[in-house]
């Protein structure tokens, strides 16, 4: 069997015909691969994590489907790219339902305050729609490499009701204001992962997909 | 505030063809949805929503067909809505591409639905389209239709926003029977009267037929997100020019 170069974990959360469309779409031919193997999960080069719906649903199917392992491992190994739910699985624990996420970050996953007004206007929840993400620089003044080609402000398109908040800030490589500014983006060593679609984002959104594509962490 | 309010090119289909009716009759071929779901992402679309008005059993494998494609070349939010009247047929539309799917007749039928689909597949995907008609029999202003406003309800379009929300619904599309197709502006009363009701983002829709009516919805009516299909589809303005006029106004939008 030839090998596979990018998969998308399947849990049977979320549209993942979408994310795999975008991934082939700017993966020049690489094979794409939406799985719920956990050995083709294994074998492949880079992992996508997306992820739809409610939280405690989400870990439930992850571990129905005995994923847990599979996911830590690519976590520890490979170029892995979370988006919305999979961003928010990594942390350890969500007020969603009171879940446990897969625990590699320290941190809680909150919800929007309820019955903000902002401008006269109430502010909704989820926030949902384009907004715009300020890079986060590292210590070395740089922005990560998933930002190459993407200008600084530019708009992704958030739907959620819920938002990281780590505990450690040098995580942070992104950040939304929704009144505040909160975590839209996480990056460590392999790993990086957006609040927002990233496959619903037009070309922004296809340009980080491709960078992710083609990234040597 | 950064988030910008989004416009909608909506895409009403029938056969495979987009279509565009007046007062929710006369129907008029505008074109193929592929191209048209091309053209207006090149715009700078926000979104698109693709209604499937005929939704006739025979015909629902053609609009998730057209769902498939349009979801493997358009990577921007698509809602889809017409005919779904079960939770498999929210996961087979979002298996096929979509991002959301909007759930009209059958919310007033079986509410139970929109609360199991909202369980299953998360708030953020549930559409709730009310069609609402100024009524002067009522102790309320607006009544909510279904079957593509042929039945009337008896149900308050407020209350019932209130309602849907309270099942799980993450957003709602609001279209006024009474402007549909009109080209007079959004009923702007009605949207403010709902979208001041709940806390989930509003869809204005129904009358637009000009860019200061994309506007009104916005600053008068509280809209989050305004949707529009004729002004589109014909070519009297494009996706682009309108949200530069929303912009020239001082509305946030995506350019």
């Amino acid at each position: 069997m030839s090998k596979i170069d990018i998969a998308v974990v399947d849990y049977g959360m979320g549209n993942l015909r979408s994310v795999s469309k975008a991934v082939e779409h700017v993966a020049d031919g690489k094979s794409v691969v939406v799985t719920s193997n956990p050995a083709l999960i294994q074998q492949a080069v880079r992992v996508v994590f997306p992820g739809q719906g409610a939280m405690p649903d989400c870990m439930r199917e992850l571990d129905t489907r005995h994923l847990r392992d599979a996911i830590l491992h690519a976590a520890a190994n490979k170029p892995f790219l979370g988006i919305c739910i999979g961003m928010q699985l990594l942390f350890d624990h969500s007020e969603e339902g009171d879940t446990a996420g897969l625990g590699l970050f320290r941190g809680d996953v909150k919800r929007f305050a309820a019955h903000q007004v902002v401008n006269n206007e109430k502010l909704k929840i989820p926030h949902m729609g384009w907004n715009q993400v300020y890079q986060v620089k590292n210590k070395q003044s740089q922005a990560h490499a998933l930002w190459q080609g993407i200008a600084d402000a530019t708009r992704f398109y958030h739907v959620h009701s819920y938002y990281a908040a780590p505990l450690d800030a040098a995580l942070i490589a992104g950040e939304t204001e929704y009144p505040n500014r909160f975590c839209s983006v996480i990056a460590k060593d392999n790993i990086f992962a957006t609040q927002f679609h990233v496959e619903k984002s037009a070309q922004a959104g296809l340009q980080l997909l491709r960078n992710f594509v083609y990234w040597k962490p | 505030m950064a988030l910008a309010k989004r416009i909608i090119p909506c895409l009403d289909v029938t056969d495979g063809r987009v279509v565009k009716g007046i007062n929710f009759l006369e129907l008029r071929d505008a074109g193929d949805p592929v191209e048209i779901a091309k053209r207006y992402d090149n715009q700078g679309a926000d979104e698109l929503t693709f209604l499937d008005i005929t939704a006739s059993s025979d015909n629902r494998g053609l609009i998730l067909h057209i769902i498939e494609q349009v979801a493997s070349q358009v990577f921007i939010p698509l809602t889809v809505g017409g005919g779904v009247r079960e939770v498999e047929d929210v996961r087979r539309l979002l298996n096929a591409g979509a991002d959301k799917v909007s759930i009209n007749t059958t919310a007033v039928l079986n509410p139970q639905m929109v609360q199991d689909a909202a369980a299953r597949f998360g708030s953020q995907c549930i559409v709730v389209a009310i069609d609402a008609k100024k009524v002067d029999n009522q102790p309320f202003d607006w009544e909510v239709f279904t079957h593509g406003g042929r039945k009337a309800t008896g149900l308050d379009a407020v209350k019932w926003a209130r309602y849907m929300v309270s099942l799980g619904a993450g957003e709602l599309l609001v279209t006024s029977m009474d402007r549909d197709g009109t080209k007079i502006g959004f009923n702007n009363p009605l949207n403010r009267a709902i979208s001041d009701a709940v806390d989930v983002p509003l869809i204005a829709s129904g009358g637009v037929g000009n860019l200061q009516h994309l506007v009104d919805g916005v600053t008068v009516g509280g809209a989050d997100a305004v949707l529009a299909a004729s002004i589109f589809h014909y070519g009297e303005y494009t996706v682009q020019q309108a949200k530069k006029y929303m912009r020239d106004h001082n509305i946030e939008v995506r350019l």
